[in-house]
């Protein structure tokens, strides 16, 4: 049995969970809320493997089809009521 | 002036910087020149984004929709790879969008790592290992009802093919219960400990689907060499039990099945595989469809970490507004419900606005222009 690091799949990009400085300088750079990003779930594989906690900001670095790289961010969140 | 610096500090998406720089360094230019053509390429990127206020969704819908329409509504199965059947065609992108739990042909594409890529053989031992073997795959099951006796009689050549030991199919036929057990040569009779005929038929099931070796879901393997490198195709999908197997590439293994990917290897991965089936669904139809759209749709399924239909249980169910949930499906549903629990419309979406005759904040319609009247 091999651990399976879920990272290394070609289909998951790469996950950076964010410091609170660089969250304030994304939130105020698009001028939103932290709740208006797009969220991620505490039990997503790939939030597992980076051991991100409850209301981090995760930073993924996405291969892009039209840009080759494109960033993406997620607010992760507690899915226990659904 | 150094080039790559220049090109980095622009905006610009990362390709257009590579491909920027890889033709300006071949050329021999003046340092005017260089710093002209930056500036066009910006100018002309800028101009060729998405207007602010553009209605995307919509864009994205008909450029899926209009294609969708040409679609055969036929193809139903049929021809995928490699001798297994796969949904394809408009079913097929419909499973998509509609975020099925369970797609109606699971398969799975399986990688071996680079010790085993190019060996025959450890491709096919590997394909017995997956592949769910059966009793009644090995053996005859004969069933005397006279006798209350049930003989398995074992097919050799199978069991070999199959690498499989007559020694492991006598344990596990031993694990039933209420059943005696008599070895006879390579045959094994079985009959119920209570001679009823009920019995007798339920144990004849029991044997018949018991699984001797492989994984319970996959129904059958195929293997194909594929540039260079032999991979498996199954038809079933289970990829928490084929990822710890040895000899596997766990970083390309993957499966049509968008909710299994999902809890697999994640939400992003989810993403990337509604735009991979999406896209290659459409491109085998023919069809071209810009991944932008299809990126918009794969977004909008994913934006909550769980994977959302487009459809009135997803997307379109949880929009804030009464008025737009109600023109798009079930309208009386909506309505009576928002009216037993007072709901409030705040006209602050397109469809609401639309129903109320207002402008709608799109486009021309989202922008407000404040004149400074000191200075007219």
């Amino acid at each position: 049995m091999k651990n399976l690091n879920v990272i290394k799949h070609e289909m998951v990009p790469e996950h950076f969970i964010m410091s609170d400085e660089e969250v304030q300088e994304l939130l105020a750079r698009y001028g939103i809320e932290l709740k208006q990003l797009p969220k991620i779930s505490v039990t997503d594989p790939a939030c597992k493997e980076i051991a991100a906690k409850k209301d981090n900001v995760i930073r993924i670095k996405r291969r892009s089809l039209t840009a080759d790289e494109a960033v993406y961010y997620r607010l992760v969140i507690d899915t226990k009521m659904g | 002036m150094d080039l790559q610096e220049a090109i980095n500090g622009l905006k610009l998406p990362l390709n257009v910087k590579n491909d920027l720089f890889a033709e300006l360094n071949s050329l021999q230019l003046s340092e005017n020149e260089i710093t002209e053509i930056l500036q066009t390429t910006q100018d002309v990127y800028a101009r060729s984004k998405v207007e602010p206020c553009e209605a995307v969704g919509t864009i994205a819908a008909q450029s899926i929709g209009e294609p969708g329409t040409q679609m055969t509504m036929r193809t139903f199965h049929y021809a995928g790879v490699a001798d297994i059947n796969v949904t394809l065609g408009l079913p097929r992108l419909i499973e998509i969008v509609d975020a099925r739990k369970v797609p109606d042909t699971p398969m799975m594409t399986i990688y071996l790592d680079a010790e085993s890529a190019n060996d025959r053989d450890k491709a096919l031992e590997l394909g017995w290992e997956i592949e769910a073997t059966r009793v009644s795959d090995i053996a005859d099951i004969l069933t005397d009802t006279d006798e209350m006796q049930i003989y398995v009689e074992f097919d050799d050549r199978v069991l070999q093919q199959r690498r499989v030991d007559l020694d492991t199919v006598v344990t596990k036929l031993q694990a039933l219960q209420d059943v005696d057990i008599r070895i006879d040569g390579s045959n094994v009779v079985l009959s119920p400990s209570v001679k009823r005929y009920r019995a007798l038929l339920q144990i004849v099931e029991k044997v018949r689907t018991m699984v001797i070796k492989g994984i319970d879901d996959i129904k059958r393997v195929v293997v194909r060499k594929e540039h260079e490198e032999y991979v498996l195709y199954t038809e079933g999908s289970s990829l928490k039990k084929v990822i710890p197997l040895a000899h596997i590439d766990a970083t390309r293994t993957k499966t049509n099945n968008i909710n299994e990917m999902a809890e697999v290897f994640g939400i992003e991965a989810a993403r990337n595989s509604i735009i991979d089936e999406a896209m290659s669904t459409l491109r085998e139809q023919g069809l071209t469809v810009d991944v932008r759209h299809i990126m918009l749709v794969a977004d909008m399924m994913t934006i909550d970490g769980e994977v959302k239909q487009i459809g009135r249980h997803g997307i379109a169910g949880e929009k804030t507004s009464v008025l737009s949930r109600a023109a798009f499906e079930v309208t009386v549903n909506h309505l009576l419900d928002a009216a037993v629990r007072g709901e409030i419309d705040e006209l602050a979406g397109v469809t609401e606005n639309v129903i109320v005759g207002q402008p709608i904040l799109l486009g021309t319609g989202d922008v407000r222009l404040i004149a400074k009247t000191s200075k007219v």
